[in-house]
Parts: structure tokens; sequence; C-alpha cells
């Protein structure tokens, strides 16, 4: 029980992780999909504000990911889980460009999903199960094709 | 191109999006872990769930912010003009889509350009791309 639930330190971690990223999408203003389809409609009257918080994101991240690529494991002794695959292949595009197809339709990715949840917007609980059985059905289909 | 300067909030968008660095760089640094929500999830549908804790964790975490935050006060306007079917069409859509792609705006877009992933700054640039298309076509072709 304990191997699989890991130490407290990381899961209190992993939460409060979860908590500041849900509540800098609140701040940023990424909980509300109209305000990311205001961003995406180059052509309407467009507001920049979700590339603001992109870029205030890698500016932080940059140099977080410049300290984890030295190390070999985390400052909880954790493994360093970096993603090894350098493989630009069909599916990396493919994937990329059916998800933004889903993005620009209503304006919600996966985690602002997760706050509009906390949030209880009906709407959102319906587009967070909608995705969900969409991840499970990714994985029902690859699970076929091995 | 004409900036929407009433709703345009660089200041509040710069901030927030540092918090998410922040929340990304923490993650990284003490869990070791990619706060990429499309992973966090895609994890819990595997047969073997040997590390699901953490993933729950960062989920419930996202999830209870909002909360949090309503502790403090108002919640900012959430606005969904979709109706439920286009929500269940997209939600299928993205959930399968970003599983495909292996990562979303969260994992390709925040944590894979940070590292400079060349995978990731691929990725970014295709559902940025479709996501302009898309909106342009329903806006301004189909003038939805």
């Amino acid at each position: 029980m304990k191997r699989r639930f890991g130490n407290t330190a990381a899961l209190f971690f992993a939460l409060l992780s979860g908590i500041i990223f849900g509540l800098g999408l609140i701040l940023a203003g990424m909980a509300d999909p109209a305000k990311v389809l205001a961003f995406l409609d180059l052509a309407g009257l467009w507001d920049p504000s979700l590339g603001l918080v992109m870029g205030g994101a890698i500016a932080v991240g940059l140099v977080a990911f410049k300290i984890a690529g030295k190390r070999s494991s985390s400052f909880l002794g954790l493994p360093m889980n970096l993603p090894t695959s350098r493989i630009i292949d069909k599916r990396l595009v493919i994937g990329g460009m059916v998800f933004g197809i889903g993005w620009g339709l209503v304006g919600i990715c996966p985690a602002p999903a997760f706050v509009l949840l906390g949030a209880g917007s009906i709407k959102g609980i319906v587009f967070l199960i909608a995705m969900l059985i969409g991840m499970g059905l990714f994985e029902l289909l690859e699970s076929k094709r091995k | 191109m004409m900036i929407d300067w009433n709703n345009f909030t660089p200041w509040t968008a710069l901030a927030g999006g540092a918090l998410i660095g922040i929340s990304a760089s923490l993650f990284i640094l003490l869990n070791g872990r990619i706060a990429g929500i499309t992973g966090i999830i895609g994890g819990l549908f595997r047969p073997v769930m040997h590390d699901a804790g953490w993933r729950v964790a960062f989920t419930l975490g996202l999830i209870i912010a909002p909360v949090i935050w309503l502790l403090f006060g108002q919640l900012p306007e959430i606005k969904i003009d979709a109706g439920y079917g286009l929500l269940i069409i997209a939600g299928l859509i993205v959930g399968y889509g970003a599983r495909y792609g292996s990562g979303c705006t969260s994992g390709h877009g925040v944590c894979g350009i940070s590292r400079l992933s060349p995978r990731s700054i691929i990725a970014t640039l295709a559902f940025m791309g479709t996501g302009f298309l898309t909106v342009f076509i329903v806006r301004h072709i189909l003038g939805a």
C-alpha cells in the first residue's frame, strides 16, 4: 500500500502543484473558455492574454527545467522522469492537430476541464466526461493495435 | 488584426502564467514529474496503477483550486457558449487527440517548451495552428 501510493511528501507536493496550477489558470482567466476562444480568434477582436500566460509560465519553467536537466533525482530523492523521446512523427503532429480542433471548437483543454469541474460548471463537467471517454477510447484502440 | 483592449488582461495573464510555471517547476524539481495533465490522466487508464497516488493528488489539486479561490473571493466569469452536443464532440476529440499526440497545452505547451523540446514545440505549433484555424472557420466562414 505504501509503495503503491508513494511517500507522503510526494503526495503533498503533487496536491500543492495541482492547486497552484489551478489557481494560476483561474487568475489568468484561462478557466473561462470564452477568453481562450478570444485568443484563438485572430480575425475577430483579439485578446492576446493566453499568449502572455504561456510566456509567463515558460519564463519560470525555463529556469526549473534547466536545473532539472542536470539532476538524476528530484530534491525529494525521487527519480527524475524527464521525457526521453525525441521522435517527431505523424502521431505527434496529427494528435496535436486533432486536439487543436476540439480545443478551437469550445475553448477547453484538459487542465481547465478539471478546474471547471471544481467550479461546478455543468457544461464543463459534460466536456470533462466526454474528454475522459476520448482518452479511454485511445487506450482501447492502442491496446488492440498492439 | 484588432486587439481587444477592453478584455486584454496582461498583468493577471502574466501573474497566472507565472503561477502555472511555479507549479510545473515544483512538480519537476520535487516530484520529478512533468505537469502535463494529459499524461497524468493517461497513466490512470493503465491496468497496473502502481503510481496512481501522485496522479490523483495533482488532479485533485486542480479540482479544488476553484474551491480554495472561493474562500477569498468570487470566481471570475466562466462563459461557455457551446451547446451540449458540441461540448461532447469537442471533449471526445480533445481527449483522443491529446493522448494520440502525447500531450496538451500543459505538457507540450508549458513544460515541453520550457525544456526547449523540439517535439513539444512542433506539437504546440500543431494544436495552436488547428485551434486558430477552427475558430476562424467556425466564426468567420460558417458564421456561428
